[in-house]
């Protein structure tokens, strides 16, 4: 089981007290009318799914009941970090994951 | 090749059985081949299979980063229907069901392919009114399929918690007679021998690490063991298919899961028939060895590490304690995690590409098994002619921009 830290919370929690919400870091898009079905088709459905570090959303369903984001590696599932929605990763595929 | 039969099992037995052939070779790899087919798990074995039966291509290399059949054709519950809502899926998996049927003699395989019966349980009055109308739309694509009242249901699971102060009573149930259960292992081998038989290369721990192009098309896999030329190759790798697309640039709506799985320890014979429920979350069948197979959904987080979270489970096997309390006191034998590639629709993907001869058979997510005949014979269709088989064509990655989803996911109401 994962063990999730809440940044808002500022708690560590197991897995169960959370819910996963995919992808972190897509934008919706500016003026959807302008895009073609391709691209929006792309929005909707098409995602990284790496193997390897992955951005993702979670929320603390059971606690604060708000979305942040953690990079977590997808085959040791090793959690990095947790940051609050908005913020940046401090670990990416290019700073490398350290293991 | 040896025919398995009964005559030749008798001529053997005067040797001993010490000179049965090897079920397949064990080939070097050839400089070009008019396929190669990445992913030796049984519907990669099945393509070729077809492709060397159906369509006369036996210049094919399946190649496999592992053992033939190691992932997730090794890692399912082995559970075989064919009771989906829409058509197209419909369509599809009672064509594989129909091959199914006649597998083991078609592949001269004894693949143990029982038609025991599926059983999908409503515990609420719209999970009854969802079965009522999947079942009409089973019967309306002449595929067989009954509404069973609770006591018809007690009369074929004695052992079924079927009473009315159950936590979630049962209030009735679809029954597909003919969906059952096969011995999943034995899938991938007969395909593997059938193939080899018919001059297919399986090459095993060879894994592809890229995908070689020139001018846009595809010219080979570049492998650990070296640079193999294919006119055409076709991806059949589940889980990993993300990272096989990723060699060429090219994005899939997929997302890899964990699905877990745990058996118990052999029992005595007491479940004959499948079980699933939706609404508590499981499903069960009792394996020819007396296992109690145990699966249910997969894990919330996408993952490669063919593991996952123990609470799933637990809720896994609370939800068969909630069906079957005489099972509360089973002891679990073995837990394991396969990665299933799950589509936004819950369908798959068998579609060309928009790089020239690159095939991709994928998205099958936690439903691939009873599939996969079916799934050979219109992949292998699809690469030969380089055209879309008539029911593979609904499968087409471009539904994810054209928006013709088949929402099987939603709507089945069934367990996935």
């Amino acid at each position: 089981m994962l063990q999730i830290h809440c940044p808002y919370c500022n708690e560590t929690r197991e897995e169960e007290e959370f819910t996963y919400g995919g992808e972190a870091h897509i934008t919706r898009p500016l003026d959807p009318e302008s895009l073609s079905d391709a691209e929006w088709g792309d929005y909707l459905f098409f995602r990284k799914n790496p193997r390897g570090l992955h951005h993702e959303m979670w929320n603390h369903a059971a606690g604060c009941r708000k979305y942040f984001n953690v990079t977590r590696n997808t085959v040791s599932y090793e959690i990095l970090e947790s940051y609050p929605m908005g913020a940046k990763p401090s670990v990416t595929a290019e700073t490398g994951d350290k293991n | 090749m040896d025919k398995y039969s009964l005559f030749n099992l008798f001529n053997h037995a005067r040797n001993y059985h010490e000179n049965w052939q090897r079920a397949w070779r064990n080939p070097t790899p050839k400089k070009v081949y008019d396929v190669v087919i990445v992913g030796g798990g049984a519907h990669g074995l099945a393509t070729a299979y077809y492709l060397a039966k159906v369509h006369g291509i036996t210049n094919v290399a399946v190649v496999e980063k592992g053992y033939l059949g190691g992932g997730n054709t090794a890692r399912n519950t082995t559970i075989i229907r064919s009771n989906y809502l829409w058509d197209e899926a419909a369509q599809l998996y009672e064509f594989a069901l129909k091959l199914w049927e006649d597998m083991s003699q078609d592949l001269n395989f004894n693949v143990m392919f029982s038609q025991r019966g599926v059983l999908n349980l409503g515990h609420s009055l719209q999970d009854m009114r969802d079965i009522e109308r999947r079942v009409n739309a089973n019967r309306l694509n002449g595929i067989d399929g009954e509404v069973l009242q609770t006591n018809e249901i007690q009369d074929l699971v004695p052992l079924l918690n079927c009473s009315p102060d159950a936590r979630y009573p049962v209030l009735g149930a679809s029954w597909q007679p003919r969906g059952g259960t096969a011995r999943h292992d034995a899938v991938a081998w007969g395909y593997a021998r059938a193939a080899d038989a018919m001059g297919v290369d399986l090459l095993q721990q060879t894994e592809v690490t890229g995908i070689r192009r020139s001018n846009g098309e595809v010219v080979g896999v570049e492998t650990n063991n070296g640079f193999i030329g294919a006119r055409k190759v076709a991806c059949v790798t589940a889980g990993n298919s993300g990272v096989m697309a990723a060699m060429v640039g090219l994005r899939l709506p997929i997302e890899s899961r964990p699905l877990q799985a745990l058996v118990s320890e052999p029992l005595k014979p007491c479940l004959d028939t499948v079980v699933m429920s939706n609404a508590v979350h499981g499903y069960i069948s009792q394996s020819d060895k007396g296992d109690l197979v145990v699966g249910a959904g997969v894990d919330a987080y996408n993952g490669y590490g063919q593991r996952g979270s123990f609470n799933v489970i637990e809720h896994t096997v609370q939800a068969i304690c909630e069906l079957f309390p005489a099972f509360s006191r089973v002891r679990m034998n073995r837990q394991w995690g396969g990665i299933v590639d799950t589509c936004p629709d819950a369908c798959p993907i068998v579609s060309k590409t928009s790089v020239k001869g690159l095939y991709f058979n994928c998205g099958w997510g936690t439903g691939g098994f009873k599939s996969t005949p079916g799934s050979g014979y219109v992949f292998a269709h699809t690469v030969a002619n380089d055209n879309p088989h008539p029911m593979a064509a609904p499968f087409n990655i471009d539904r994810f921009s054209s928006g013709a989803l088949i929402d099987e996911h939603g709507a089945a109401g069934v367990a996935h």
